[in-house]
């Protein structure tokens, strides 16, 4: 190891005068190699617990793994099984699996090179440390993207969301906007066209490069199975309601993820694993995850009971909404609600800050997700605009939080 | 009666050389010193009124601040000045004193606390240097003479890591104690609080209120008992002491300005345990044949809010601990990820807390960079009060007057948030953003 260390040592030596190369190697030194640095003399504390923000960051990327290695399998199952070819969840599994990592590769590449790019460049430019942040940016923005996103797609998205959301107000721990969901708001009302309707869920006839030059996905020219449709469960529940999920997808199904959806939504199991993880390490809240399903199925519930008087006498509709209609627990597994809450909603830098704060942020989200999701005809899923919805209101509800806080003490005095 | 107040929130450091009850050394011929710098509120060039070569015996003033000429700051040990060190801009850095040995007492005469009326009191300790005893919050200032304070707080435990046992520190003083008590109460129109920790029998000290907390560190600073039993508002004063110099002030009354006192000597050492020595004692001696190598740092108090002060340095006025930590100054390969030794951390990413009783090897390694504020709860999980940390130092950070204020800026010391900078995973220096803020508040406010 001393080897490695010369070497380093000596490169150190010849980068320094440029701030470019400086950041870069700063960054990748201090990926290999815990810093020497030691606590000042005095004014401080002499010791420091062992966690710093490389660790917290690496550790949210880890609790999404799971659901990575699931997304990867079911673009090659959704795939395969569209073309009418090795439908049973058994089969093939390596074979999907390969397909559906070439898939993904390519886009994890994509946004890490673009986000991880800007992040050197603003870094060396302002002279600070590359920070961590992006790491989970990074992981994060291609399992919220259908798996079928052009690439270039994926690349403006993301340079959009890291310098307009993230490096215009100082980067990392000053964003008011979570910057994941930043990147996958601009290719939904960017390109509306290319990324909406029930196409982009499944990679239908054209796999990428990768796929291609291996052989394999579909042979060319095999046509789509008849039945297919690759609608989401969320889409088929605006057209017609519960029922017109159940004809396509099974409880069980929505459950384990076997659906077409983003990639990293889909396996429930997968997702709730990796909440635990996170509430287990003392890093996501717990409070905003617990008040989101509560405002979830408070909201749920209101749209159950209330939907013939909403939506006849209230929105002046025709008739009811059948989506009203879907019983509020089945909402969890419809869409990415779980994602949403255990890797979007839990952002501690856009989130509200204040444990009482955490309550009402979650709890918000919940509510705004269902109602977007529910009554707004062009969107099926809410927790997108929600969670961003709520990030606008995060500093107000601490504000409000901590006013009481001042209110107390001074109220104590008296 | 007192209270019993069971705090949970905090975080215990638990590191292997906690001080051993058993004395290692009697105190012996070597340099005390007294640093003007200890002293918060004291300006920096103080009138010394001794110079090199005097002889001096323990009680005699040393030096007095110009504003506040009242007040004498005395000679912990009998001898010889040997130096008046200058620091910057000619401020003085510290007064050395080379103990003869003899340990020799100017005679203060005696005085009464429980008869003897405030005024009389009040000027006895300011002449024989038992004023800088009192600190005075919000600020942590020497005590103001005009003032009265709400109430006197005492903590008679310490929860930092490597803490001296204080009872244990105390367990001889005999009546002293009860009369360093009876001098508070004349001090205060309020109550005196003297909060004892689990398992710490509670004297009997009539009039005084003896309180009982138990729970992870910081329960044990004085900061933290106050907010719970009758918090600092706007306009208060309090005053804080430690208990050793309580026990000073009995001995005081008495006649003899005597601060003989346990410190404990923990941390990285052959031999941990306890020194009987007075204020301002040099540390070589403490240390001497008992430093496991060369490469460590010397602190004078805790390992969370001491003073580096090397191992030819001298304990500071208010601390009682001397902590040994060995230096950090390693690279460490993936170090961050996959750690190569065991650390104390409160997150559950680390395996350390399938073992809570664990004792950890520790450096002085800041384990990370520096960043933005990132992360959210984590200050809240070990701060016990109804106090926003963050919030409190961004609003130092952007200097907004209203807002400190407001959030409890006059609640808290450097110290009582020295347990969330050490968990920030940004690394954030939390207690000298806090001092900056506070020196901010005593010079514009």
């Amino acid at each position: 190891m001393q080897f490695l260390r010369n070497q380093l040592d000596a490169i150190e030596e010849k980068v320094k005068d440029n701030k470019y190369l400086h950041t870069t190697f700063d960054a990748i030194h201090t990926f290999l190699y815990k810093p020497n640095h030691v606590s000042k003399a005095s004014g401080g504390v002499h010791i420091h617990d062992g966690m710093d923000l490389k660790r917290t960051m690496f550790m949210v990327v880890v609790a999404m793994q799971l659901a990575l290695v699931f997304g990867m399998w079911n673009i090659g199952h959704q795939h395969y099984a569209a073309h009418g070819m090795m439908q049973g969840l058994g089969e093939g599994l390596f074979t999907k699996f390969l397909f559906g990592m070439f898939q993904m590769l390519p886009i994890i590449v994509v946004a890490n090179l673009v986000g991880l790019g800007i992040e050197f460049i603003f870094a060396a430019k302002r002279g600070h440390a590359v920070e961590e942040g992006f790491l989970v940016s990074g992981m994060l923005i291609p399992l919220i993207m259908p798996p079928a996103v052009p690439l270039w797609m994926v690349a403006i998205a993301t340079a959009f969301a890291v310098i307009i959301g993230k490096e215009a107000f100082g980067g990392t721990g000053m964003n008011p906007l979570n910057i994941a969901l930043l990147a996958r708001v601009f290719v939904f009302f960017a390109y509306p066209t290319e990324i909406s309707g029930d196409s982009v869920w499944v990679v239908e006839n054209a796999p990428n490069f990768i796929n291609s030059m291996l052989g394999l996905g579909a042979p060319a020219g095999q046509a789509l199975v008849d039945s297919f449709s690759g609608a989401t469960p969320l889409a088929l529940a605006a057209k017609g309601g519960w029922s017109n999920v159940l004809s396509q997808y099974t409880v069980s199904e929505m459950f384990w993820g076997t659906i077409p959806g983003s990639i990293g939504e889909t396996c429930k199991p997968a997702i709730i694993i990796g909440a635990l993880m996170l509430i287990g390490m003392g890093i996501a809240s717990w409070r905003i995850m617990l008040s989101m399903i509560i405002g979830a199925a408070v909201m749920g519930l209101l749209l159950n009971l209330g939907g013939e008087f909403i939506s006849v006498s209230m929105l002046k509709l025709p008739e009811a909404n059948p989506f009203f209609a879907v019983p509020w627990y089945y909402h969890y597994i419809m869409g990415s609600f779980f994602f949403a809450m255990a890797f979007m909603a839990t952002d501690p830098v856009t989130a509200a800050q204040t444990n009482t704060g955490k309550w009402i942020y979650g709890f918000l989200i919940g509510v705004c997700g269902i109602i977007v999701r529910v009554m707004n005809p062009a969107y099926p899923e809410g927790w997108m605009l929600a969670i961003l919805f709520c990030n606008v209101f995060a500093p107000l509800i601490d504000n409000y939080v901590i006013q009481s806080n001042i209110k107390r003490r001074l109220a104590r005095g008296h | 009666m007192g209270r019993t107040i069971k705090l949970k929130k905090g975080f215990d450091i638990k590191i292997v050389g906690s001080p051993k009850e058993e004395i290692l050394s009697n105190f012996t011929s070597s340099t005390f010193s007294v640093k003007p710098t200890d002293f918060k509120g004291l300006s920096p060039i103080p009138k010394v009124v001794v110079t090199v070569g005097d002889e001096v015996k323990a009680g005699d003033t040393l030096f007095f601040d110009k504003k506040r000429p009242e007040i004498k700051y005395a000679s912990p040990v009998s001898g010889e000045i040997v130096e008046v060190r200058r620091g910057d801009r000619r401020a003085i850095a510290e007064i050395l004193i080379l103990a003869d040995g003899k340990q020799e007492y100017r005679d203060l005469g005696s005085i009464n606390p429980s008869t003897a009326s405030r005024e009389d009191l009040v000027k006895f300790l300011l002449d024989n240097g038992c004023w800088p005893f009192f600190r005075q919050r919000p600020f942590n200032v020497i005590a103001e003479i005009d003032e009265i304070p709400k109430n006197i707080f005492v903590s008679g435990f310490d929860t930092s890591p490597l803490a001296p046992n204080l009872a244990f520190a105390i367990k001889e003083s005999g009546n002293d104690l009860a009369t360093g008590f009876e001098v508070l109460k004349k001090l205060t129109s309020g109550k005196v609080h003297y909060n004892t920790g689990p398992g710490q029998s509670a004297p009997s000290l009539s009039g005084v209120e003896v309180n009982s907390f138990s729970g992870p560190h910081p329960a044990g600073n004085v900061g933290i008992q106050i907010h719970h039993i009758d918090p600092i508002n706007k306009g208060d004063i309090v005053w804080t002491l430690n208990v050793q110099d309580v026990v000073a002030l009995g001995r005081a009354v008495g006649g003899r300005f005597n601060t003989e006192r346990l410190i404990s000597v923990g941390g990285a050492v052959k031999q941990s345990g306890y020194v009987r020595t007075y204020i301002g004692a040099s540390i070589a001696g403490m240390l001497k044949d008992n430093l496991n190598g060369d490469n460590v740092r010397v602190i004078s108090g805790s390992a969370l809010s001491g003073n580096g002060v090397g191992a030819d340095g001298h304990v500071g006025y208010f601390q009682n601990a001397v902590s040994v930590l060995d230096e950090g100054n390693q690279y460490e390969l993936f170090g961050w990820l996959f750690p190569s030794y065991a650390r104390p951390s409160l997150s559950r990413s680390f395996s350390g807390f399938l073992r809570p009783n664990k004792e950890y090897k520790v450096n002085t390694n800041t384990n990370g960079e520096p960043r933005a504020f990132v992360n959210t709860g984590l200050y809240q999980r070990v701060l016990p009060m109804d106090l926003y940390p963050m919030q409190l130092l961004k609003s130092i950070l952007y200097n907004d007057f209203d807002q400190m204020e407001g959030l409890g800026i006059y609640e808290v010391v450097e110290e009582d948030l020295a347990i969330c900078e050490f968990v920030c995973p940004s690394k954030t220096r939390m207690q000298e953003i806090l001092a900056e803020g506070m020196e901010t508040i005593m010079e514009q406010g």
